[in-house]
């Protein structure tokens, strides 16, 4: 455990990612320091899903290093789940488990990996229900539920982990557009509230409020990393430049 | 041609004596099945060849044999071995009971394992990762997330297997065990009267598939109350 890889929270050095003959990341290299939140955007397979799930490793990078808190994720990782509980995870698609209800979804890896009381898991569960505004939904199965109200169970969900970090894959892109702001709510509130966080996200009012960096993905390379104030009002790359562009104008 | 209903009035009752060895012979080989076919599962899907491809082996020859014959080699063929004579093993396949649960246990469990393979496939890949990324093992994720889930999208094909198994009770006849059928097969050899018998027979067996057809359902129902946007 090097001094530099414990200064930051999440440190990616020189991180190639191979899906058979083809590169999907190349030569990442990335610093998250503690509280700092970021936003990942580019074009579809431009490797932002890909990146940030190296980070809690449900992909395996091929070369280089990744650091979370200061531990290397590699093969010979003692206990992978010790991490990934540090690390909470939003998809694009909910994945809340269907079988059970909110708050049961809330409360199942708190008890299992946690191994925290169902009494207690119970309790913490209905405070972060209450944070994203949802509490009278807890007895209901998740297909009962709007999209927007499922995805801030599963932010709920992952909070209740207590984890260090969250991470956003595009959390509002599989929403109506009624219940995005809802969802972007809970997300300022996380980030107001001191949360590090990766949001891969093509909501730009929330990129330009919110990130302390925007970094730009394209081709499986980070092509820009800048201040949202330097990234929106004088973007150097060229591909930026389009891809604001195309953005923007819709 | 005449039905005489007399005949089938008193024959059912002889008849039905034989309900009590034909639900041994469903309850004993579907739960002993369903235990072999969760073994075989597991086998099945642990990634390592050496686990999978020998359960793949018994599913191809279970499943490519029909099992009247799987049910004579076992009680025809394995006799003929001195180590089977000689084996704890014996005192089971001594009798004609044990070797038809053995048959159709063995068989069933086949068919189940790849029903119920068919529903861990089924569960969708993101649940799973919703799991890891919340730090549960595996164990952890096939218990809670994996198995309840592909429990229920197993259920129907189950309960077709399940059907299936009762009927093939049956063929335990073969092997002079009297079951419904057969005692149903004593009365036609004495009375000479086929048809009245084994229509009889044939209602007899269509009630209880009727009523397992209903337990399914109602558990189809139970398991599948989270699919069903009211409530
Ligand atoms: N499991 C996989 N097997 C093979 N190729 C993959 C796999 N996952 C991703 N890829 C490829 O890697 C590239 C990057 O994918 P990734 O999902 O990271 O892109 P993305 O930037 O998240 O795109 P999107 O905006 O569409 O979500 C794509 O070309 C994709 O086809
Ligand atoms: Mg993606």
């Amino acid at each position: 455990m090097s001094e530099q890889s414990k200064k930051y929270l999440i440190q990616m050095k020189n991180v190639d990612k191979y899906f058979g003959e083809f590169q999907a990341l190349k030569n990442i290299n990335l610093e998250v320091e503690r509280k700092e939140r970021i936003v990942i955007c580019g074009p579809s397979g431009s490797g932002k899903s890909t990146l940030i799930r190296c980070l809690n490793r449900l992909e395996k990078h091929n070369k280089g290093q990744v650091f979370i808190d200061g531990n290397e994720l590699t093969d010979q990782i003692k206990d992978i789940n010790a991490v990934r509980r540090e690390v909470g995870m939003v998809f694009q698609s909910f994945n809340l488990f269907p079988h059970m209800t909110v708050v049961k979804n809330l409360m199942v890896a708190q008890q299992l990996v946690r191994k925290i009381s169902k009494a207690d898991a119970k309790q913490r569960a209905m405070h972060f229900l209450e944070r994203v505004k949802i509490p009278e939904q807890a007895n209901k199965y998740p297909i009962q539920l709007s999209g927007g109200q499922q995805q801030r169970v599963a932010i709920a969900r992952a909070l209740c982990m207590k984890p260090k970090i969250m991470l956003f894959d595009e959390p509002t892109s599989a929403l109506d557009p009624e219940m995005i702001n809802e969802v972007l709510e809970v997300m300022v509130d996380l980030a107001t509230d001191g949360m590090t966080m990766i949001c891969v996200t093509h909501e730009m009012g929330f990129a330009r409020s919110v990130a302390d960096r925007i970094i730009f993905m394209d081709l499986g390379e980070i092509v820009e990393e800048s201040k949202p104030s330097e990234f929106f009002g004088n973007p150097k790359n060229e591909r930026t430049k389009n891809f604001l562009e195309q953005i923007l104008t819709h | 041609m005449i039905v005489d209903f007399t005949l089938i009035a008193e024959s059912l009752p002889i008849m039905l004596k034989g309900i009590g060895i034909t639900f041994q012979l469903l309850i004993i080989s579907g739960f002993l099945g369903l235990i072999l076919a969760i073994f075989l599962l597991l086998m099945r899907i642990s990634g390592k060849w050496y686990l999978s491809f020998p359960a793949q082996i018994y599913i191809y020859v279970f499943r490519g044999t029909p099992i009247l014959v799987q049910i004579f080699i076992i009680y025809y063929g394995l006799p003929q071995f001195g180590f089977i004579r000689s084996s704890i093993l014996w005192s089971i396949l001594r009798e004609p009971m044990g070797c038809a649960i053995v048959a159709l246990s063995l068989n069933t469990g086949a068919y189940v394992s790849e029903i119920l393979r068919g529903g861990v496939l089924a569960v969708g890949k993101g649940l799973i990762e919703a799991g890891s990324a919340l730090g549960m093992s595996a164990y952890q994720k096939f218990v809670y997330i994996t198995a309840p889930i592909a429990t229920r999208i197993a259920l129907p094909a189950y309960s077709n297997d399940v059907i299936s198994l009762l009927k093939s009770t049956a063929l335990a006849s073969t092997i002079t065990i009297a079951d419904m059928t057969g005692i149903a097969r004593t009365i036609v050899a004495n009375t000479y009267a086929p048809y009245e018998i084994f229509i009889s027979l044939a209602i007899v067996y269509l009630i209880f598939t009727f009523i397992l057809q209903k337990l399914f359902g109602y558990t189809e129902q139970y398991l599948g109350r989270y699919t069903k946007r009211e409530g």
